[in-house]
């Protein structure tokens, strides 16, 4: 923990992930190969592939939610191994916000945001509520604050998942298809709030097929294929110049839905 | 049946009340262990649980009782009853509950955990505050089913001389020789305690159920 992000929404030029030459297998399923990938502190990356090509792999390696086999990933100067002190460091670091929002069912939304920074943080009630409410207030639903998750709705739940990672002061969000389970008109409302978040700097990385999304955001859209990372460039250039065959295909595929 | 032998069905019934919160309290405790120990991502602790588990629910609670009590007194360790007892219906009732409880945290979503994880709680916190929460009310229709079965269960610690609700129908019966009235009275009494703790079972559902709608 040597480094520490400025706060400008600029990338800067300090790694905050570094991952070297990262592979994982299951059982005899080479699920990511040769995986090199370095994101600058503040830089967003937009993960995109056809489904089984690793991309949720490749993030849930980075706070280990996944063991992964072979090379090495840093975060914020920290050495993830397969003990549970780095982990645990590197979990303190890094928040994710899953598909099925994955919020705790018996828990209120403010119970929900308050939980960990209470237990791991030991921060008191009093300052974990007053961290919580101001968080589920930038994103908009601090009137539910002690309703239960499943009274609300898909793109709410979502949000209180983005409040509930950042409660733990995570200098790195992942985003594992954030969007992928919500109707289409609760997506916006989500989308907007990832947007916020990446103009105020925050280190991103998301798996999404969202372009718009990775267009207005993102500094680099990374296209995945079987276990590998294809091509990476800036949007305007992935979308509008893609170098690979594979590449064009998939944007031929998702960008006829749009 | 006079009132004499009233008291004393009354006085069996307290021997089958403490049985069952023995039993209950010692089960829950230890199969709680059993419940963790065989959902650990361990190899070797989930091995053993899952032997645990096979050895004493596949062996009728009658034998268990006969080899605390009367095996280990062969081999010089005499019990106490009670401490005989209370081991017996531990061993049995933890491995019913380590069973019914280890479904029950499986039965909670891959994404709980994960969730948990990705917020750096560690261990103790996520079962404590995220897993085992879920896991209870699951269990709650089967922990309570057992809970039933223990009660009725605990008849069987007249072979180790407790008179308890059913030892004591039977002497009260070859008393007066009544059986279908003495043994009228201990099944509803049997019943009196194991109908309420059903009801309570069905609320307890309810009320666990509506918390989260």
């Amino acid at each position: 923990m040597t480094s520490h992000a400025t706060t400008t929404p600029a990338a800067t030029d300090t790694p905050m992930i570094v991952m070297e030459s990262v592979e994982k297998w299951y059982g005899g399923f080479k699920a990511l190969t040769g995986i090199n990938l370095s994101v600058r502190a503040g830089e967003k990356i937009v993960l995109c592939g056809p489904s089984g090509s690793g991309k949720s792999t490749l993030i849930r390696c980075i706070n280990h939610l996944e063991a992964y086999e072979k090379g090495a990933i840093r975060v914020d100067g920290i050495a993830l191994r397969d003990d549970s002190s780095t982990i645990d460091a590197v979990r303190r670091e890094v928040g994710m916000v899953f598909q099925n929002f994955n919020l705790f069912p018996h828990l209120t939304v403010l119970q929900n945001c308050t939980l960990a920074p209470m237990r791991t943080l030991r921060q008191s009630r009093k300052d974990a509520d007053a961290n919580a409410r101001r968080l589920l207030d930038r994103v908009k639903i601090l009137e539910q604050a002690d309703k239960y998750p499943a009274q609300l709705s898909g793109g709410q739940q979502q949000r209180v998942a983005i409040a509930r990672a950042l409660c733990m002061g995570p200098k790195v969000m992942l985003f594992d298809e954030p969007t992928s389970a919500l109707d289409p008109e609760m997506v916006k409302e989500v989308l907007d709030t990832m947007v916020a978040l990446a103009e105020e700097g925050m280190t991103m990385i998301c798996v999404t097929h969202e372009m718009g999304f990775a267009r207005q955001v993102a500094d680099r859209v990374i296209f995945m294929a079987s276990g590998e990372i294809v091509e990476e460039a800036p949007p305007e250039i992935f979308f509008s110049n893609p170098s690979h065959a594979r590449t064009k295909q998939f944007l031929g595929e998702i960008l006829r839905g749009h | 049946m006079g009132l004499n032998e009233f008291l004393f069905l009354l006085a069996g019934l307290k021997w089958t009340l403490a049985l069952s919160a023995i039993g209950f309290v010692g089960g829950g405790v230890v199969g709680l262990v059993v419940a963790l120990a065989r959902t650990s991502g361990i190899a070797p602790l989930e091995r053993a649980a899952a032997s645990y588990i096979g050895l004493f629910q596949g062996t009728p609670l009658l034998m268990q009782l006969f080899v605390v009590y009367y095996g280990l007194a062969l081999v010089g360790l005499k019990l106490d009853a009670w401490v005989a007892v209370a081991i017996g219906f531990t061993l049995h009732a933890s491995a019913y509950l380590g069973e019914i409880w280890r479904g029950s945290i499986e039965a909670v979503p891959r994404g709980q955990t994960e969730a948990a994880k990705a917020l750096s709680l560690n261990y103790v916190s996520r079962m404590k505050d995220v897993i085992l929460p879920q896991a209870i009310r699951i269990s709650l229709p089967a922990t309570i089913g057992f809970l039933v079965q223990l009660i009725k269960g605990t008849s069987l610690a007249a072979i180790v001389g407790f008179t308890e609700l059913a030892r004591a129908g039977s002497i009260v019966s070859n008393q007066i020789f009544q059986p279908l009235l003495v043994f009228g009275v201990v099944g509803a009494l049997y019943f009196a305690m194991c109908w309420p703790l059903s009801l309570y079972g069905a609320w307890l559902e309810r009320r666990l159920a509506t918390a989260t709608r």
